[in-house]
């Protein structure tokens, strides 16, 4: 989705504001916030793929208006919506409907810790045989997707080589639609920030991304 | 929150107290059995004060000691990471870049936030603002002036986009004048900024 998320390239969006000796929670309620989202990802509702495809969705001024962990609580409101874990109501309320019923086992100290550590599958997958190799030149294809992509718009159409094998992964594109795991090779792409910026960038300088099969094709 | 039946169509500011707000979730999730505090709590905890940029000095640290460390560290970054005792979500695919005196490595995530947790904790806000998100790519040498840090220009600036689920970790090169420190001394000159490349590690005594 060609969102106000992909925001590499992006000029006039003001200095950077640099906080110093950040806290890592400003207020209490980000670091609750934090739990939850963790808790409910581990419920198995939804994937993180859609979890970050929710945060896409959400409208362009408010993703940019919205701190950072208020965008992470509205949108895990809107997932425990629509995948069905509480009603509109019992968000308004605070308060479970009136013969709701209780989730399965309550995600308990032990189980979120596992959780944490749990992480995402091998990379490694024999069966899964890659299209490109290092040290060849691939172009990013010029995808528009309406649904989610890893693909930012900066780097579509453009050349580089590929840098690195990183194994085998989940297609995020797929996966975030709950439409299959596609899992495909990811590489190091490197593209030299004159192919994506043009003759004004350094002539020594590149952007290394990475990206699945179905992202690239052949020069 | 009178017009709980429109929620999936209401795009109006939150509350000004998201405090309340989340409180009033909170209490309703442990009632259905969907969170339960003491797993919160334990969240917390983590990255308040057992994760953060101090693991990912000390794997720094090493790396500059033991060489035999930091080829195994450039080689397979989770498994070296790991021998440090730091296994935590979001680190499970790292590689550890190493700049040097020809290339300086620079880490983003464009599209949201991706960010090596287990080595450096959760990332400033900074790092997940639009205005870093935009610039470091398209003008990096402008992002790392602004942070007070100068590249040559025969210096390769090497932007690493996250987009998948690769975490990146820099290896900022060992400032002059630390021949004679210690790991656990080198450890404390390593900064945050320093391994996600907007700065690099000064030299003992320098409060740049």
């Amino acid at each position: 989705m060609n969102g106000v998320h992909d925001m590499g390239g992006l000029q006039d969006m003001g200095p950077i504001q640099y906080e110093k000796d950040e806290p890592v929670f400003h207020a209490e309620w980000e670091g609750r916030v934090y739990g939850i989202d963790a808790s409910l990802r581990a419920a198995g509702k939804w994937n993180l793929d859609t979890w970050r495809h929710e945060i896409e969705l959400l409208p362009p001024a408010d993703y940019l208006r919205m701190t950072y962990y208020e965008r992470w609580l509205r949108i895990n409101e809107q997932l425990m919506v629509k995948h069905g874990l509480v009603t509109p109501r019992e968000l308004a309320a605070g308060a479970p409907d009136p013969g709701s019923a209780k989730a399965t086992p309550a995600l308990t100290r032990a189980a979120a810790a596992s959780r944490l550590n749990r992480g995402i599958p091998s990379n490694h997958d024999p069966a899964v045989q890659p299209f490109f190799e290092v040290g060849q030149r691939v172009r990013a294809r010029n995808l528009n997707p309406t649904g989610h992509t890893r693909l930012p718009r900066y780097a579509r159409g453009k050349v580089g080589i590929i840098a690195r094998d990183h194994g085998v992964y989940t297609f995020p594109d797929s996966n975030a639609h709950l439409q299959g795991e596609k899992r495909q090779h990811v590489y190091s792409v490197r593209f030299p920030a004159r192919e994506l910026w043009g003759e004004h960038a350094s002539p020594r300088d590149s952007v290394h991304l990475d990206m699945w099969d179905d992202y690239l094709e052949h020069v | 929150m009178a017009h709980a039946q429109n929620h999936e169509h209401d795009h109006q500011a939150l509350p000004s107290d998201p405090a309340l707000r989340v409180k009033a979730l909170e209490s309703l999730l442990v009632e259905k059995g969907l969170v339960d505090p003491a797993a919160l709590d334990a969240l917390v905890d983590t990255f308040e004060h057992k994760v953060g940029p101090r693991n990912g000095a000390r794997v720094v640290a090493r790396a500059w000691v033991d060489p035999a460390y930091k080829k195994r560290l450039l080689m397979d970054a989770p498994a070296a990471i790991a021998e440090l005792g730091y296994t935590s979500g979001q680190g499970e695919h790292m590689l550890a870049v190493e700049n040097g005196p020809k290339v300086h490595n620079l880490v983003v995530c464009t599209l949201c936030s991706c960010y090596p947790w287990p080595v450096l904790g959760l990332p400033p806000v900074w790092y997940k603002s639009a205005a870093y998100r935009s610039r470091a790519v398209i003008d990096p040498r402008g992002v790392l002036r602004e942070f007070g840090t100068h590249v040559d220009e025969d210096v390769e600036v090497r932007v690493w986009d996250s987009t998948a689920e690769l975490r990146y970790l820099v290896i900022p090169e060992r400032p002059p004048g630390t021949e004679n420190l210690n790991e656990e001394e080198l450890a404390a000159l390593i900064t945050r900024d320093a391994m996600v490349g907007v700065s690099k590690v000064p030299p003992p005594g320098d409060k740049a």
